[in-house]
C-alpha cells in the first residue's frame, strides 16, 4: 500500500517504480538510525557482562584472566546460590499471585460501581507512582519493630513485638506487602481496562438466564480476560523475579541471607567483595530465567490471541 | 439473602484495601508536618509544625539531589523522544526485514536484570570518564525511557489510519511534512502522556543511580536511603522528603489517567 504511496511526487509526476523501491527499502532503517545506535549501545555491555562473568574480573586485583566456565561451576557449587534461587522464586511468585487475586478482586468490584470508580481508581494509582525505593523507606518506618505504627497497631490485637524485616520468618512477608502496596494498583488498573472492554452481549445472556456470580466469573470473565492476564501476569513475574530495590532498601537481603535473592546476591558479590566474574554469572543465569519464563508466557499469548482470531 | 451479603463482602473488601492503600500516603503526609518528640507519642491530634520541611530544604544535599532528579529525568525523557519518535514510526508504518526482532529487543530493555548492564557499565563508565555524571545517566535511562515511548508510541501511530496519510500526500505534503504537521498532531495525548510516564519511571530509578553515580550526581532515591545511615532515624524529615518528591508525580499521574493503561502496559492493552 504505501509502494503505491510514495510514486506519487509532490508535482504528481510519477516517479519509475524500481528506481524509487531500491532507496525505499533504506528508509526505515535510516529513520530508525538513532534508535538503532543507542539499542547497540544497550546490547554492547550485555554483551560485555557474558563475556566478564567467564573471567576473574575482581576490584580486588589489577589483572584480568578469562577462566572459562568456572565462575558458573563455583555457582552450581555454592549452597547460598541455591537458596538466592530459592529466594527469588518464592519472591516473585507470592507476589505475583496475591497481586493477582486481589487486583482482580478489586478490579471486580469497582467495574460494579458507577461513578465512585473513577474516584477510588484515582486514590489507588497514587502508590503505583511512588518511587518503589522511598515507598520501602515509608514502609520502613511503619514496621519498626519498636517504633513503627503497624507494631503499635497488632499491639491492639495483642500481637506484641512483631519483629516484622528484623526476623527471617517474617522478612519476606514484610517485602511482600510492600511489593502488594505498590503494584496491586497496576493489575486493577489493567483488569478494570480489560473488562470494560469485554462485549456486553455474553454477559447480559447470564443474567437474564440467571448465572451466578461464580458461573459467570469462571465461565465468561475468566477466559475473556486470558490475554490480559497473561499479559499482567508476565509483567508482574519479570519485575519480581528481579526485584532488587524493595529487597536492598529493606534489609540488603539481611537478616542473614534470609531476602537474599539472585539481584542482591549478585549486588553484594560485586560491590562488598568486589568480584564482578561470579556477580555477573549469576546475573546472567537469572536473565536466562528471566527470559525463559517470558517467552513461554509470550507464546501462550500469541497462542491465545490466534485462537480468539479464528473465532471471530 | 445471598445478594445481601455479597454486596457487604464487597464493601468490605473495598474499605479493607482502601485502608491499605491509602494509610501509608496518610502516614506520610501527618507526620510530614510531625516533631521528632510527638511522632511515636500522637497520631491524629498533635501540634502541626514545619521545621521538617526546613529542615530537609535547608540542608543542601536535598535540594541538589532534587535538581539533579529533574535534569536528569527530563534529559533522558528527551533524548528518548527524539530517537523513540521516528523508530516508533518507522516500526509501526513500514514493513521491513528484522522488524520484530528490533521492536522485541527494544522491549527486552524493560526485562533485563538492571544490574546486569549497570555493573558493565560501571567498569566502562570508569575508564571513560561518565561514572557520576549527567550524561552517564542518561544514557543508561534510555533503557528505562525508550522501551516505553517506542512500543507505546507505535500502537498510537498504529491507530492512525494510513488514509489520513494518503490524504495528506495527495494534498502535497511530503512524507516528512505529513508525519509533523499531520500524524504527530493526531497523537499528541499519547505522545504527552508516554513522556510523562516515562519522566516518572526515570524520577523513580533506583538500580542505575546506586550502581553508576555517587555525590556528583546524588538522585533523590539513593540519597533518602541516608535518612536511616545515622543512628536517630528522623522520621518527619523523611516523611517531607518523601512527600516533595512523590507530589509532582502524583500531579502527573492524575493528569494522564486516561493514557495509564495503554502506557503502564508498553502499549500491548489498549485501554
Amino acid at each position: 500500500m504505501e509502494d503505491i504511496q510514495v510514486n506519487v511526487s509532490q508535482e504528481g509526476v510519477t516517479i519509475p517504480r524500481a528506481r524509487k523501491k531500491i532507496s525505499d527499502k533504506w528508509i526505515p532503517y535510516l529513520v530508525m538510525a538513532p534508535g538503532l545506535l543507542i539499542t547497540i549501545g544497550v546490547l554492547y555491555p550485555f554483551v560485555l557482562a557474558i563475556y566478564d562473568s567467564l573471567t576473574d574480573l575482581s576490584f580486588n586485583s589489577p589483572t584480568v584472566a578469562f577462566v572459562g566456565l568456572q565462575n558458573y561451576v563455583d555457582m552450581f557449587r555454592s549452597p547460598s546460590f541455591f537458596h538466592s534461587i530459592y529466594v527469588t522464586v518464592a519472591y516473585a511468585v507470592i507476589t505475583t499471585a496475591l497481586e493477582l487475586i486481589v487486583g482482580v478482586a478489586m478490579a471486580l468490584i469497582l467495574h460494579r460501581m458507577t461513578w465512585t470508580a473513577h474516584l477510588f481508581q484515582s486514590l489507588f494509582i497514587l502508590p503505583l507512582m511512588v518511587s518503589t525505593a522511598i515507598a520501602t523507606l515509608l514502609w520502613r518506618l511503619m514496621t519498626n519493630p519498636t517504633y513503627g505504627i503497624y507494631t503499635r497497631f497488632l499491639d491492639i490485637f495483642g500481637i506484641h513485638h512483631f519483629p516484622w524485616a528484623n526476623s527471617p520468618r517474617t522478612a519476606l512477608l514484610t517485602v511482600v506487602l510492600v511489593d502488594a502496596w505498590v503494584y496491586i494498583p497496576f493489575v486493577i488498573l489493567i483488569v478494570l481496562a480489560g473488562l470494560k472492554s469485554l462485549p456486553p452481549a455474553p454477559f447480559e445472556a447470564a443474567r437474564i438466564d440467571g448465572g451466578s456470580f461464580w458461573f459467570t466469573f469462571r465461565r465468561l470473565t475468566l477466559p475473556l480476560l486470558r490475554p490480559i492476564l497473561i499479559i499482567v501476569t508476565l509483567f508482574r513475574l519479570m519485575d519480581g523475579l528481579q526485584q532488587f530495590t524493595i529487597i536492598y532498601a529493606m534489609t540488603a537481603g539481611g537478616p542473614g541471607d534470609a531476602l537474599m535473592n539472585i539481584p542482591n546476591l549478585a549486588y553484594e558479590h560485586g560491590f562488598l567483595y568486589l568480584t564482578f566474574g561470579p556477580s555477573l554469572a549469576y546475573l546472567v543465569l537469572l536473565w536466562v530465567l528471566v527470559f525463559i519464563v517470558s517467552r513461554l508466557l509470550v507464546a501462550y499469548w500469541n497462542r491465545i490471541r490466534m485462537q480468539e482470531a479464528e473465532g471471530e | 439473602m445471598s445478594k445481601v451479603l455479597a454486596a457487604g463482602f464487597r464493601v468490605v473488601v473495598l474499605i479493607v484495601y482502601t485502608l491499605f492503600s491509602v494509610f501509608p500516603l496518610f502516614y506520610m503526609i501527618l507526620n510530614s508536618f510531625k516533631s521528632d518528640a510527638d511522632t511515636f507519642t500522637t497520631f491524629v491530634v498533635f501540634r502541626p509544625t514545619l521545621d521538617n520541611y526546613r529542615a530537609v530544604f535547608g540542608d543542601g544535599t536535598f535540594v541538589h539531589a532534587l535538581g539533579n532528579t529533574l535534569v536528569v529525568s527530563a534529559l533522558a525523557v528527551a533524548v528518548a523522544l527524539v530517537v523513540g519518535v521516528p523508530t516508533a514510526y518507522a516500526l509501526a508504518r513500514f514493513t521491513f526485514k528484522g522488524r520484530e526482532d528490533i521492536a522485541f529487543t527494544i522491549l527486552s530493555f524493560r526485562f533485563a536484570p538492571g544490574l546486569l548492564i549497570a555493573m558493565p557499565l560501571y567498569v566502562i563508565y570508569q575508564h571513560i570518564g561518565l561514572f557520576d555524571s549527567v550524561l552517564g545517566l542518561v544514557w543508561v535511562y534510555q533503557l528505562i525511557a525508550l522501551p516505553l515511548i517506542v512500543w507505546v508510541l507505535r500502537s498510537y501511530f498504529e491507530g492512525v489510519s494510513i488514509e489520513v496519510e494518503q490524504a495528506a500526500h495527495v494534498d502535497g505534503y511530503t512524507r516528512l511534512g505529513a508525519f509533523w504537521k499531520i500524524v504527530l498532531p493526531l497523537i499528541r495525548p499519547g505522545l504527552v502522556a508516554s513522556a510523562l510516564l516515562a519522566f516518572i519511571f526515570c524520577w523513580n530509578e533506583f538500580t542505575f543511580p546506586l550502581v553508576l553515580a555517587g555525590a556528583n550526581v546524588p538522585m533523590v532515591t539513593v540519597q533518602s536511603l541516608n535518612f536511616f545511615s545515622s543512628n536517630v532515624i528522623h522520621y518527619g524529615q523523611l516523611c517531607s522528603a518523601a512527600l516533595i518528591s512523590a507530589l509532582p508525580e502524583f500531579i502527573l499521574a492524575l493528569l494522564i489517567q486516561r493514557h495509564l493503561v495503554r502506557g503502564l502496559s508498553l502499549g500491548t492493552i489498549k485501554g
